[in-house]
């Protein structure tokens, strides 16, 4: 039973491909049954994801194809079914069935429906691909996949410049973090024994004890953090995540919150037997971690877009998930990756469910997401209310709700890392990981504090909603998520907003009920009683990561990474501390400090926060503004680009193509101007001319 | 047997070549099409004849075998080119091989008889022979150039 899920494990991206492919190819005809094929073809996948989370093993692996071999460098298309992936099958595969479903109801009546599911199976295809590779080529190549698909699900609605904008920066940012990938793909092709990239060759012990020294190791997780820094929106390459929510909301939710944007994180997760001799490296994560959570955080405080301010969230809590990984050194290493993954899977919950919420007061608002544009939402909307009120307490970390446990895991293996790092064993930077641990729970309290303002700002205070004729509403940067057809036409023409301010439909709330109950049990059912952490524990080479396990002595005396080794899994005599109650109050007490701080300052119309907002003056505007990351970006990278590119072109046009016509230029002089005039009609002269030709060419053979 | 001397073929191959050049000239000086096509018979002719005296001089059948080939090629020859005399006839109502100066490169100017140098060359040339004033090789006197729909009998 067990090889039948392992062996089948290709129609986990097969299904929703042909979904995608159907809806793509068939959409002229199926049109508003577009989703159909998409919904079915991802729900099985789900349940074929169900049969796979029984059979995972860090041994289960299954050949499909023989992709392609060139000298040494034989690439199958390899799925490997151990714990890591199959949780992230499930998840991922979970969640975009509910968000497939919640998107019939708010894509209905869009222009390019069937397009928008076509994508949609496309992408969950290349997801579950990247998470079930078996290698790190496999693994690029659907890395590249999901950036496509983002790219085409920010710019679904194309002729909209500003969406135009944002996938194009997207993409491109992406672009950037996909040279270290490659460059780490090349560098670990030259190490590894037989140029094999397999995970069970390239993080082999042998492999890892032998081929890779610790300069290199130090460098290919850099360089595996540098492409997980641009995919999961980390500073400095977090800046195309905001950008991004010009896409359609179950986009947002699905893709740049839940699923797509984990990539790096688990990329990180997959490497950690590598990375763990990479002290440093790991080291390294958790500081961009943190400063990228505190920093979104900080953001997030200000804005005034409800999706916004939850994508500058999803920024920061995919730094909470960093700092997590980045703990993961000497003896904590199991314990914060377990704790950095727990803390993935529970945000893919909460999270889709916030951004759902959104999408449905946005659907509800007729596209009008500017939180100054309503308020008190919460008579109007009861089971958006409720539910986004559970993915709130979730994210802001109270328990028993699933953002408490994961988010308390981080901190607590910040903590243990600090510890390790100042013992004998540690390298002696604790004072670092105390650093990170504070800025943690700072960040924690910023979150709570921020998610807070946005839930009373939309649902609490008196009743407020915007007027379909308010021409602020229309010419205001902020409200620029509305739809087109929304802001082209009356709101009459168009599906959204034509009943305005009325709850959206039950395609669109029971998707959001189930995840409000995940977000409610997930925590609690797979933390405490440690089932995740037992099934992460089936994921390859994660054994090596256990405290528990010792080195075998068999490995070559005075090799450095030996000793990088020993130095890492000698201190084995006790397991870190899973609970600690100091950091438990401490996280309890900020997250409720923040909630309840925003609900005095926002809870009902006061103007205490316009006159902190005031008081604060420079970072207030700092903030609002987005600490000028942008323009920073503008002035210091796009514009010499754009300089350079204006040379490039001067080049190609008077240069390149000079050439080219000059090329050209010369038969034309020769047909038209020198031997045209021969071409004359009269039989006589062609007959005259022939004959003149011979004569000559007569006389030469006679002279010679 | 007489033997084929070099003399001979000397008389055979100026023979030949008189009959190729004078087809020749023929074949640049007059605009008549069926002119044309029996100046290059002509020329045909000069080459066959070359060929039997080489073959006659060097005593093997080669130069008559590919004198019978040309012979052959030149009957196809001569169908296809009357056919297309035809044709062209009837859609010009003329033969005059100018008419179909069309067939130029574009953008060329086209060609226009110019009689008159002619013609007053002919009147300043005296000498102690004279020669009869000839129309200018192939330049018919003026004739009414029909479209070719308007058939003429």
């Amino acid at each position: 039973m067990t090889r039948f899920f392992v062996n089948n494990a290709w129609l986990v991206p097969f299904c929703p491909l042909v979904g995608g492919l159907t809806a793509a190819a068939g959409g002229r005809w199926l049109k508003e049954r577009s989703h159909w094929p998409v919904v079915v073809g991802i729900g099985l996948a789900f349940l074929i994801s169900l049969g796979l989370l029984g059979s995972a093993g860090p041994d289960q692996r299954t050949i499909v194809y023989e992709w392609f071999q060139a000298g040494d460098l034989r690439v199958p298309i390899e799925f490997r079914v151990d714990g890591l992936t199959t949780m992230m099958l499930s998840m991922v595969t979970f969640v975009s069935t509910l968000v497939a479903v919640f998107a019939i109801g708010y894509m209905d009546g869009e222009e390019g429906y069937p397009r928008f599911f076509a994508v949609v199976g496309l992408f969950v295809f290349s997801m579950t691909g990247l998470v079930l590779s078996g290698n790190y080529l496999l693994t690029y190549a659907f890395w590249e996949g999901v950036g496509v698909c983002s790219y085409l699900l920010i710019g679904f609605w194309h002729s909209k410049p500003s969406a135009a904008a944002a996938a194009k920066k997207a993409f491109l940012v992406n672009r950037i973090g996909d040279v270290g990938f490659a460059i780490a793909i090349f560098w670990l092709w030259s190490i590894s024994s037989n140029h094999d990239l397999s995970y069970d060759v390239v993080m082999s012990r042998s492999n890892l004890l032998n081929n890779v020294s610790p300069t290199a190791a130090t460098a290919i997780a850099l360089l595996l953090f540098w492409a997980a820094a641009a995919k999961s929106a980390q500073v400095p390459l977090y800046v195309w995540l905001p950008d991004a929510m010009e896409g359609p909301t179950p986009v947002s939710a699905l893709i740049h919150a839940a699923t797509m944007v984990t990539a790096g994180v688990y990329l990180i997760a997959r490497s950690m037997p590598l990375m763990i001799f990479a002290p440093l490296a790991l080291m390294t994560v958790a500081i961009v971690g943190c400063i990228t959570a505190l920093l979104a955080a900080a953001i997030a405080l200000t804005q005034t877009d409800l999706k916004r301010v939850l994508a500058y969230s999803t920024v920061s809590q995919l730094g909470f998930m960093f700092m997590g990984l980045g703990a993961g050194v000497g003896n904590v290493a199991k314990f914060a990756v377990v704790a950095a993954m727990f803390h993935l899977f529970t945000h893919a919950f909460f999270k889709a469910l916030l951004f759902l919420g959104s999408g449905s007061v946005m659907h509800a608002m007729g596209g009008v997401i500017d939180m100054r544009r309503f308020r008190g939402l919460r008579h109007r909307l009861p089971y958006t209310f409720w539910t986004f009120t559970v993915g709130v307490l979730a994210l802001s970390g109270i328990p028993p709700l699933a953002g408490f446990f994961s988010k308390d895991e981080i901190l607590v293996a910040l903590k243990q890392a600090a510890h390790w790092m100042n013992t004998e064993d540690g390298l002696g930077f604790g004072w670092v990981y105390q650093i990170i641990y504070w800025t943690a729970v700072l960040t924690a309290f910023l979150t709570a504090f921020y998610t807070g303002r946005a839930y009373f700002l939309t649902f609490f205070g008196p009743e407020k909603l915007p007027s379909p004729d308010d021409p602020e509403a229309k010419s205001d940067a902020d409200a620029s998520h509305s739809h087109p057809q929304a802001d082209a036409q009356s709101h009459d023409a168009h599906g959204h907003g034509s009943h305005f301010g009325h709850e959206s439909g039950r395609v669109m709330t029971v998707p959001m009920m189930i995840l409000a109950a995940c977000a409610i049990l997930v925590g609690v059912v797979f933390g405490p009683t440690h089932l995740f952490a037992h099934h992460l524990d089936k994921t390859f080479g994660y054994e090596r990561l256990s405290p528990r396990v010792t080195i075998e002595t068999s490995m070559p005396e005075g090799s450095a990474v030996a000793a990088a080794a020993a130095h890492a899994e000698s201190t084995v005599v006790h397991e870190p501390e899973s609970t600690d109650l100091a950091t438990i109050s401490i996280s309890i007490f900020v997250s409720s400090l923040g909630l309840v701080l925003s609900y005095f300052l926002y809870g009902s119309p006061s103007p205490t926060p316009s006159k902190f907002a005031a008081a604060t003056g420079k970072m207030y505007r700092a903030s609002l503004n987005k600490f000028y990351i942008d323009e920073a970006y503008q002035a210091g990278v796009v514009r010499p680009a754009l300089g350079l590119a204006v040379v490039v072109e001067f080049f190609d046009i008077y240069i390149v193509d000079g050439l080219v016509r000059l090329t050209s230029w010369i038969p034309r002089l020769l047909g038209r101007e020198l031997l045209g005039p021969f071409q004359n009609g009269l039989i006589q002269f062609y007959a005259g001319v022939t004959a003149l030709g011979i004569a000559a060419f007569l006389w030469i053979l006679l002279l010679n | 047997m007489e033997v084929f001397t070099v003399q001979i073929l000397k008389s055979y191959l100026l023979i030949g070549a008189a009959l190729m050049m004078i087809g020749m000239i023929g074949f640049l000086a007059r605009r008549n099409l069926i002119v044309m096509f029996l100046s290059a018979e002509m020329m045909l002719q000069g080459v066959a004849l070359t060929l039997v005296g080489f073959g006659k001089y060097y005593g093997n059948w080669h130069g008559q075998v590919f004198t019978i080939v040309i012979l052959t090629v030149a009957a196809c020859e001569a169908s296809i080119a009357l056919a297309l005399i035809l044709i062209l006839y009837n859609r010009r109502s003329s033969l005059d091989v100018t008419l179909w100066q069309e067939i130029r490169e574009p953008g060329q100017p086209a060609s226009e008889d110019d009689l008159t140098a002619e013609a007053e060359a002919a009147v300043v040339e005296e000498g102690p022979e004279t020669y009869p004033h000839l129309v200018p090789a192939g330049a018919e006197p003026a004739h009414p150039r029909d479209s070719w729909t308007v058939r003429r009998i």
